[in-house]
């Protein structure tokens, strides 16, 4: 009762991982299909990030992750070597991060950095990497990029160190790329720019983007597919037009009337919100984890919740029918 | 009338020493602004990286004095008064709650600071104040005895606010208060912040890069780019009429939940705004989609219009 | 929202913070016992540590043959008792440790906080200090001044403490330059603090889990400094029994008694060591926030 994504270059499901007392994760099934964007979107705490960092096998020594099977390209990731998945990130899976002055090391050159990760996984020569390199630069639309390859990153501007970000993942033609919150650090102009150069990279490549955000305004302009987690499941998931269209988990709904849109909110009007925090969900936790926050709570809510069709693709986690906004608003 | 805030031609350089080879550029952070902000509206300015917004909030909150121009609070020189008048006058609410509050204080000594720092009320008289403007924002008083690394981001921003209001300042700057907050946290505080404006009849100089929250709360615009304001509108008139290209490109780079729009072409190009090389002419031509060629080599007037303010060669005056 | 830190750590890493704790423990139990034995000395030792015998000179302690079970830990060469001695001589060692830091610490946090916080011309200044005291040679300046004055407990207190200031100004000054762009620094003025209290109140208290680490830090050296200008002749005077000078003291008898040297030895290298011991813990328990 998910929604079916044929042959799917990522696939989890059930993904779980805890730290010490803490559930991070509670059971997140999603699936990118090749040249697709699949949008992860929640506020902090939500476990997205850590979502991203199983998949890539980056989590912190003594963090287990359990899943029901983690698949890339039909290869299983969950039994696989630290040395079989070390060939494959930044090779056919590659992820970029937020922060691209603390990805990129200030020490060294955009040019040696970016030519590691071709010399490493192609056993290419150097000038190879280099001119792989070059011309990765003047595709994300970096002009002069022969000067690039040797200036150091603090030369650089915060848009300018994401783009080589993205010409560094990309050195090697990953089938999959991860980008954990790629555009949230950068000013707004420069937000466009980028978004604009994923979309068009990935049209071009055929690329499938596993894109981390919290931006939900990201989510509608870029992504064919949505996950909204909030406390380490995902609560909604389906198409962007599905889900945007018909928002029914009651938190998706309440992120929705957070979301101040110029043109359309009105001056002295309060905004919607949710009211209380995000909760930290302890081990052996039933029932929704929305349910201390959700105006709509009934004790049913502390028990396993229901996972429900709103029609289509569109899933989502509570025990209210799909129709419930209409039932309420009667 | 006297205006709450008047600044007048202020200019704010930085000294900045490259480790290399001893050069100095001077940063011009602030490039001579001039507004003014009646009391009991809310300016929002708005802009990116590199533009001066948060130098300027320093410069109005008196922590940094002007290289040149002058601030007024409410008709007087901030830089005439002495420390505790001007706490009296104009309060700060900060972008990060992280940092904002002092992680060795418990929350009751840090909103009495303030009152402390008078020190012309009897203790007894402070603590009530603490707790009266801590419960106006929210926090109970079993909270108050806690230290800000107990508390959530939203409520060590309500802890910010409590603290900022609790010598009835006429103004409060908030610099950037919701950007490290989560939306549905951020929602709140800005309900919190639109009441109490209402409540206390308070002026906000609010400053953003998110346009949208800038629309919600405020009555009057500022686009800040490179240390200069390059417009300046009431806030409706702004987001339905935008003159500056500049302007037009922030509106149009703010993506709107509204999947069948995609991400817009902005067209700015790749150059990035920089204060130690700021560039001739107009300063944002070589980002600019409609750049003319004098452009390069005019500096463009201010032209002031029906309460609307540009400074732009393409805007011709009627 | 900050980006999550990704530790990669290698297996043998995990039983280091057991390790770590056990050594800040045994660290603490040291300084522990010092602390005790140096203010309970005139209680603990069995006889007068100035008293001389000479029919009793050069005892072995307990474990050698020829001892006596009046002096646990034999007689030096002028028939003193040697466990008194050193029990006198951890008073010698504490007291210098304790008061040098505070002397140091007092002229160093200050010049530290005001430079780092104020930076400009007045961090130039204090840089300026901090270089010049760099530069001077501890023991020329000690022997200037016992030349000078004489020397004394209170003259080697006084000299080392104006002389090891430095590492507290430059770790001071470090954290108060980052301290200070901190918005709540700039909360507290825009609150009308006066600047008195922004140092002490909101500079000092963030500071001082890195200056603590320093302090103890700073006590181990400056024991160990005593021990090496007594040694020297330039210390604490006879007959004092300060550890330095006891070693120096037994320089002649060295291989033929060789307890007189490694009795005071093994006590001084104790102490330094349980100093240290409890200045890593310190850091790792207090300085981790560093780290952010």
């Amino acid at each position: 009762m998910t929604p079916v994504v044929p042959d799917p270059v990522l696939s989890v499901a059930n993904l779980r991982v805890s730290f010490g007392q803490t559930e991070a994760v509670r059971g997140v099934t999603l699936a990118v299909a090749r040249g697709e964007t699949h949008c992860l979107v929640g506020e902090s705490g939500c476990g997205k990030s850590v979502t991203a960092l199983s998949v890539m096998n980056l989590l912190p020594r003594g963090i287990a992750r359990t899943a029901d099977h983690l698949r890339f390209q039909g290869q299983d990731l969950l039994g696989m070597s630290e040395r079989q998945t070390a060939r494959l990130r930044g090779d056919k899976m590659a992820m970029i991060f937020q922060e691209p002055m603390t990805s990129l090391n200030p020490a060294y050159t955009i040019g040696s950095q970016m030519s590691e990760v071709f010399e490493r996984h192609r056993g290419a020569t150097r000038r190879q990497a280099m001119d792989r390199a070059a011309e990765l630069l003047a595709r994300v639309g970096i002009t002069a990029p022969g000067m690039r390859l040797g200036q150091y990153p603090h030369q650089l501007s915060g848009g300018l160190r994401q783009r080589v970000m993205i010409a560094m993942a990309l050195m090697c033609d990953p089938e999959l790329l991860i980008a954990d919150e790629p555009t949230t650090a950068l000013d707004v102009t420069v937000q466009a720019q980028i978004l604009r150069l994923l979309q068009k990279l990935q049209q071009e490549l055929g690329l499938a983007l596993l894109l981390i955000t919290h931006d939900l305004g990201v989510v509608a302009r870029m992504a064919q597919r949505v996950s909204v987690m909030y406390a380490g499941e995902v609560i909604e998931t389906g198409t962007v037009a599905e889900v945007f269209a018909a928002p029914t988990h009651p938190y998706t709904r309440g992120l929705l009337d957070c979301i101040p849109v110029p043109g359309m909110t009105r001056t002295g009007e309060p905004l919607g919100n949710i009211p209380g925090v995000v909760p930290r969900i302890p081990l052996g936790f039933i029932g929704c984890g929305f349910r201390d926050r959700c105006t709509l709570a009934m004790p049913e809510c502390a028990q396993t919740v229901p996972l429900r069709n709103a029609g289509g693709d569109h899933f989502y986690l509570c025990r209210l029918p799909p129709d419930w906004k209409r039932a309420a608003a009667a | 009338m006297t205006h709450a805030i008047e600044v007048r031609n202020v200019y704010r350089e930085f000294q900045q020493r490259s480790a290399m080879a001893g050069l100095r550029h001077k940063v011009r952070a602030v490039d001579g602004v001039t507004f003014s902000l009646p009391a009991g509206d809310v300016l929002g300015v708005v802009g990116e990286s590199g533009c001066g917004k948060s130098t300027l909030a320093r410069l109005i909150m008196g922590l940094l004095p002007p290289t040149s121009g002058e601030v007024l609070v409410d008709g007087r020189s901030l830089s005439g008064m002495d420390r505790r008048e001007r706490a009296r006058m104009i309060q700060p609410v900060f972008q990060d709650p992280y940092s904002s509050l002092n992680p060795r204080q418990c929350i009751r000594d840090i909103v009495g600071l303030p009152l402390a720092a008078q020190g012309d009320q009897p203790k007894a008289r402070q603590a009530d104040r603490v707790m009266e403007v801590l419960a106006r924002v929210g926090i109970s008083s079993e909270m108050a005895e806690r230290m800000p690394g107990q508390l959530s981001g939203g409520q060590r921003q309500r802890v910010a606010i409590a603290r900022a209001l609790v010598l009835h300042p006429r103004i409060v700057v908030c610099d950037e208060p919701t950007s490290a907050l989560d939306v549905s946290v951020q929602a709140q505080i800005l309900n919190l912040l639109a009441e109490l404006r209402r409540e206390l009849g308070l002026t906000y100089l609010f400053i953003s890069h998110n346009l949208a929250v800038v629309e919600h709360i405020a009555t009057e615009v500022a686009v800040m780019y490179l240390g200069r304001i390059v417009e300046q509108a009431p806030v409706q008139e702004l987001f339905r009429t935008p003159t500056h290209p500049y302007t037009k490109a922030l509106l149009a780079s703010v993506l709107t939940p509204d999947p069948a729009l995609g991400i817009p072409d902005v067209g700015l190009g790749d150059a990035y705004p920089d204060p130690t090389n700021i560039p001739p002419g107009c300063r944002f031509h070589p980002r600019c989609p409609s750049a003319l060629a004098k452009c390069a080599t005019t500096m463009p007037d201010n032209i002031r219009k029906d309460g609307r303010l540009v400074e732009c060669l393409l805007a011709v005056p009627a | 929202m900050s980006a999550i830190v990704i530790v990669q750590s290698r297996p043998a890493r995990r039983w280091l913070p057991a390790f770590r704790h056990l050594a800040t423990m045994l660290g603490a139990v040291i300084i522990g016992a010092a602390v005790l034995v140096a203010i309970f000395a005139p209680y603990l030792t069995p006889h007068d540590p100035f008293a001389q015998d000479l029919n009793q000179r050069l005892i072995p302690p307990v474990w050698m043959e020829g001892s006596q079970p009046t002096h646990l830990l034999g007689t030096d060469q002028i028939g003193r008792d040697y466990l008194s001695r050193l029990i006198y001589g951890t008073r010698i060692s504490m007291l210098i440790g304790v008061l040098t830091v505070i002397t140091s610490g007092v002229i160093g946090i200050t010049l530290g906080i005001i430079g780092g916080f104020y930076g400009g011309r007045t961090d130039d200044v204090v840089m300026f200090l901090i270089t010049c005291r760099l530069s001077i040679p501890l023991i020329l300046v000690a022997l200037t001044v016992v030349a000078l004055v004489g020397s004394s407990l209170a003259v080697v207190i006084l000299t080392l403490g104006l002389l090891l200031w430095d590492r507290f100004a430059v770790v001071a000054r470090t954290t108060a330059m980052q301290v200070r762009n901190l918005d709540y620094i700039a909360a507290a003025q825009a609150a009308g603090a006066s600047r008195l209290h922004i140092l002490l109140r909101e500079v000092l208290p963030n500071i001082a889990n890195h200056l603590v680490v320093v302090a103890t830090l700073e006590m181990a050296l400056a024991i160990l400094l005593e021990a090496a200008l007594s040694f020297l002749g330039l210390g604490v005077p006879p007959p004092l029994p300060s550890w330095g000078l006891m070693i120096a003291e037994a320089k002649e008898y060295m291989f033929f008694s060789p307890w007189v040297i490694i009795t005071p030895g093994v006590a001084l290298f104790v102490l330094v060591l349980g100093i240290n011991l409890l200045g890593d813990g310190l850091r790792d328990l207090l300085g981790a926030d560093m780290r952010r």
